[in-house]
């Protein structure tokens, strides 16, 4: 347990903690470098990583989510719409007409990855969110499916 | 000739008011004092909030007790694993369960990596404000360590919403013990660095010594919590007093000082560093096996794989979901020591899956109250060291 004791002479002299701490920082110099020269060295993201949310499509190219809508209730910040309609040429018969997520309220929590019961949507890998007006970060149904891509089904639940 | 100037009477001096921030560095967010000064001396100081109100209680009134764990992440955002632990433990008192034994060791070990990350921003923002400017390059590298670290543990650095109600979001990833050791080995060698620079150097002493003084009675008077009632010679530590999440079963010291001032303060947190590393040492060490949440379908939703191919945990994914967690009626008040101090939640229910009231009591809020007694009558630099040693930080203060 480190007291508060006054200083003493030397201490109070100054001119050793000079030295002192020019000392650390010559030796941090030969030392190796801890940062990334962000836009040209890139991060690789640990497997956990969270990114901006997507769709995903089943091997056969069928839009996995079936809009239950559940990942609508549980999102915390209300970043994702959906309308459903009847599909025809699918067993399900089930979709999402409408399928837009806000990525300026997202908030990348995970939740929807989390409770959806067809693992339709997926958090990516995906961190960058630039765009130069704000409807533009609002993405719809066709671009979330292009970011998500395909990730075939581990467990055939509809044949 | 005839002059219709008025004859001087005396030579009063005026106080100034001046305000400092919310835009202003030395002020650790959006922190406005409304200080008096009189010259160079503060005469009174009033902490102007509100800049970062979010409604945070309000939106948890309209949030099932799931959904508000990621706006916990955002009251101290500098650790919000030790947040989200705080939370949960609340709302796991209301349902009257308790978290299997290797989530409430992870959650301690969460909490003690999250003080470390929290005291680590303290010490180099402090630094950085009386013009140690190396410190903080040094600190938010061993704080990138730890990011990294938890990065690796739930997905993302900052808001993390880690923990779950009954357990937690995910196990520990593999080798994740090894990685925090290997951190936590190197880690007394780097503030031992930090220390060396600023413990004896004669600056930081001189502008922390005897600046920001309260006496003990003054520090329970205005509830302080956390390292400034203990640098204030008030052994009060909440793990220790009323143990929660299996505290009880770690050795670890309570740092006192009895000063009162910046640098007793600044000495206790630097110590707390070493005593959470000892405690985070000793979770991995004696990590036990089992479940990480309660395995009652009410609290936990089932495995995902269940959920896909079966109708009844298919059904209990959407109850827990959209009805969110059947709580009882009720009142309870949870709180953890969090790295500023007293963290709790005060939750009101009227049953069903949401709360009808949801209090925070947050230790940044409640420190601030005493920065004016402290600046009071002191030189207005020391109005930086004091903030700075108080440590706050507004997302909890504004809330």
């Amino acid at each position: 347990m480190p007291t508060a004791r006054q200083l003493n002479f030397v201490e109070r002299l100054y001119l050793p903690e000079i030295v002192r701490g020019l000392s650390h920082t010559i030796r941090h110099l030969f030392r190796p470098k801890f940062t990334l020269q962000y836009p040209e060295e890139r991060d690789v993201p640990l497997s956990r990583f969270r990114g901006m949310p997507a769709l995903v499509r089943d091997e056969n190219g069928r839009t996995k989510c079936v809009a239950c809508k559940l990942c609508e209730f549980v999102c915390p910040p209300v970043a994702i719409l959906i309308e459903a309609h009847e599909v025809a040429d699918h067993p399900v018969e089930k979709g999402p007409k409408v399928f837009d997520i806000n990525m300026l309220r997202c908030i990348m929590c995970g939740y929807c990855e989390e409770v959806c019961p067809e693992e339709a949507i997926f958090l990516t890998e995906k961190f960058e969110l630039a765009a130069p007006s704000r409807a533009e970060l609002v993405f719809n149904k066709e671009q979330l499916l292009e970011i998500g891509g395909v990730r075939p089904d581990p467990y055939h639940k509809w044949g | 000739m005839n002059t219709t100037h008025p004859a001087v009477t005396d030579l009063r001096t005026e106080t100034m008011t001046l305000n400092m921030g919310p835009s202003h560095p030395g002020t650790h967010g959006v922190l406005r004092l409304l200080l008096e000064v009189d010259g160079e001396t503060v005469v009174s100081a009033q902490p102007i909030l509100g800049y970062l109100h979010s409604g945070k209680e309000k939106i948890a009134e309209h949030r099932t007790y799931h959904q508000f764990i990621p706006y916990t992440d955002r009251l101290d955002y500098v650790a919000p694993l030790s947040n989200n632990v705080a939370y949960v433990l609340a709302v796991e008192k209301l349902l009257g369960i308790e978290a299997t034994p290797r989530a409430q060791y992870i959650r301690v070990l969460c909490c003690e990596l999250a003080r470390i990350s929290a005291h680590l921003l303290w010490l180099g923002t402090m630094a950085v404000d009386l013009g140690a400017v190396t410190i903080i390059f040094y600190a938010f590298r061993e704080r990138e360590k730890l990011n990294r670290l938890f990065e690796d543990l739930t997905g993302v650095r900052m808001n993390t919403s880690y923990t779950r109600v009954g357990g937690l979001a995910w196990d520990l990833p593999e080798g994740f013990e090894s990685r925090v050791r290997a951190f936590l080995d190197e880690f007394p060698s780097q503030l031992k660095e930090m220390d060396g620079l600023l413990t004896r150097n004669r600056i930081w002493y001189d502008r922390c010594r005897g600046v920001g003084v309260i006496s003990r009675e003054d520090a329970i008077a205005y509830g302080l919590t956390g390292p400034s009632l203990r640098a204030a010679g008030v052994a009060w530590d909440l793990r220790k007093a009323r143990p929660y999440s299996s505290y009880e079963h770690f050795e670890f010291d309570v740092p006192v000082e009895e000063a009162g001032d910046s640098y007793a303060r600044y000495l206790v947190r630097m110590e707390e560093m070493r005593q959470a590393r000892r405690i985070a040492l000793q979770a991995i060490e004696r990590m036990p096996g089992g479940p990480i949440s309660v395995p009652d379908p009410k609290i936990t939703p089932p495995p995902k794989r269940r959920i896909l191919c079966s109708m009844e945990e298919l059904i209990q994914d959407f109850e827990i979901v959209v009805f969110g967690h059947r709580a009882p009626k009720g009142e309870v008040y949870h709180s953890i020591e969090a790295p500023k101090g007293e963290l709790g939640f005060y939750i009101i229910s009227e049953g069903g899956g949401k709360p009808y009231r949801l209090k925070i009591r947050s230790p940044s809020f409640c420190n601030l109250s005493a920065m004016s007694k402290m600046v009071e009558g002191r030189l207005l630099s020391d109005v930086v060291t004091v903030i700075s040693s108080l440590d706050p930080v507004m997302g909890e203060v504004d809330r």
